[in-house]
């Protein structure tokens, strides 16, 4: 079991989870609140990572981040390191490639708050800020979960992007997914079944606990229609 | 017939109506082969000259070669495997994947350092010293776990004796393609490459080269091994003979590899 690829991994998807939490809750609720008439042409950018190969991805990512390119330079200037080959990188990439698994559950659950406890909240004079703080959010919880957890889950199973960008580095880019590659490639097949059987059981626990939440959720609403 | 029903019917008429025709050359079956990445432009020149003079086509997958080992012994339908070491196909000797007489090197590659046009290294006079230039901040260099050219690579800098300085730079590429791609995509601003990559049409005018003497790197002696597996031995051993040959030879020392003397 290799513990650096393991370490990286988790530090990986839950920073790519949290920051998802945050960029993708205003996203999700402008989603909701828009009645801009190109919202669609947003919402199918939003979800293109669900069907857009990692390949698409990771070619554009390293063509345009190139430390020679504006685009790259411009990064590097900003952050300080070029973005392939990083951490960062892997973290932009991540962001980029788990977008609609955080934000898709943040809008369905934002749709879901039922609207006359929002229009009663206006109407005792609270801002738009802090009835989303105050209203929203604490009854989108089980979608913020949700959202949190399959953004972890899915950047726990990136691989395709990582291979493009990431240069192999042990502890920086080599993550679990490159590091099973690696040991079947390798023929060492005992390494290698240790670490698909990690990966196997920790995404397995992950979308039990997806299920797990939204049962509970389903369950909770017929109680409350009886 | 409902309108579905005509709907299917063109549909289906169109995939039959679109289907290739069965041609005289299909009588020659189609060779499928596994090749290192550093025959990714000679092979393929290769193959097609094959088809020319023989009629039967090659259908060429490229890779790192240590990452064919584990899919020829998972039953990957290859004829041939050409490899950018001899330990490999040696291995799938011994494991009872490939026929021992089929075994015969047929090129050594060689390592080079690269770097892009408008490069402030002169590679040509610094030589390894180069690494140390200060405008590198990443060097691109294959997989040493899967890719002959990765260990040759590490080898090199080992002798260099500039290693563990370098370390934290090393970026490594899956296979030495994909090391070459990192450079010249401007990603890592030198790499060690293969002499048959850099003098390859797409990086040739793009870059310049220095090659790395043959004692500083792990030699890279190529061998090709005819598969067990393989449904067609005879079509296949006259593609080695093919490689071995006049025209094979030609084509391998254009892209910058030495032809074993045995071979010659």
């Amino acid at each position: 079991m290799n513990w650096d690829a393991l370490w990286l991994s988790i530090r990986l998807a839950s920073l790519t989870a949290v920051l998802l939490l945050l960029i993708g809750m205003p996203l999700a609720h402008w989603i909701n609140a828009s009645r801009w008439r190109w919202k669609f042409l947003a919402e199918a950018v939003i979800a293109l990572p669900i069907v857009l190969p990692p390949t698409v991805l990771g070619f554009y990512l390293l063509i345009a981040f190139a430390p020679n390119r504006p685009l790259g330079a411009f990064y590097a200037r900003i952050v300080g390191s070029p973005l392939p080959f990083t951490f960062g990188g892997l973290l932009v990439a991540s962001i980029l490639y788990s977008l609609p698994f955080a934000v898709q559950p943040l809008a369905a659950a934002f749709a879901g708050v039922d609207p006359r406890l929002i229009e009663n909240s206006w109407m005792l004079r609270e801002s738009r800020w802090r009835t989303f703080v105050r209203v929203i959010l604490p009854l989108s919880r089980r979608g913020m979960m949700t959202a949190f957890v399959l953004s972890f889950a899915h950047t726990l199973g990136e691989f395709g992007v990582v291979l493009m960008i990431g240069g192999n580095i042990p502890g920086v880019t080599r993550t679990l997914s490159i590091d099973l590659y690696d040991q079947v490639q390798a023929l060492n097949n005992r390494a290698a079944a240790e670490t698909a059987l990690v990966l196997l059981i920790l995404s397995f626990f992950f979308l039990s606990i997806v299920a797990y939440i939204n049962r509970s959720k389903g369950e909770r609403l017929r109680g409350a229609d009886r | 017939m409902t309108r579905i029903g005509a709907l299917w019917f063109w549909v289906l008429a169109c995939i039959v109506g679109v289907a290739p025709p069965s041609r005289a050359a299909e009588s020659l079956p189609t060779l499928t082969v596994a090749a290192a990445s550093d025959l990714q432009f000679a092979l393929g020149e290769i193959a097609s000259a094959f088809e020319r003079a023989i009629g039967s086509a090659v259908k060429v997958s490229f890779g790192a070669s240590g990452s064919f080992v584990a899919q020829i012994t998972a039953g990957a339908p290859f004829d041939l495997f050409f490899s950018a070491d001899e330990a490999i196909p040696q291995h799938l000797i011994e494991a009872g994947l490939a026929v021992p007489e089929s075994f015969h090197r047929y090129a050594t590659g060689r390592l080079v350092l690269w770097v892009p046009e408008g490069s402030p290294i002169d590679v040509a006079r610094e030589g390894m010293k180069s690494l140390l230039h200060p405008s590198v901040r990443r060097i691109a260099l294959a997989s040493p776990i899967h890719a002959p050219y990765g260990k040759a690579a590490v080898a090199a800098l080992q002798s260099s004796g500039f290693y563990d300085r370098l370390q934290p730079r090393l970026v490594f590429g899956e296979n030495v393609a994909q090391a070459a791609q990192f450079v010249q995509s401007g990603n890592a601003e030198i790499g060690l490459l293969s002499l048959s990559h850099a003098t390859a049409a797409p990086m040739k005018a793009r870059g310049r080269f220095w090659l790395i003497p043959a004692e500083a790197a792990f030699p890279l002696h190529q061998a090709v091994v005819l598969l067990k597996r393989s449904g067609h031995p005879a079509l296949s051993q006259s593609l080695i003979d093919f490689t071995r040959g006049e025209e094979g030879k030609a084509i391998l020392e254009r892209y910058g590899f030495t032809i074993p003397s045995e071979a010659k």
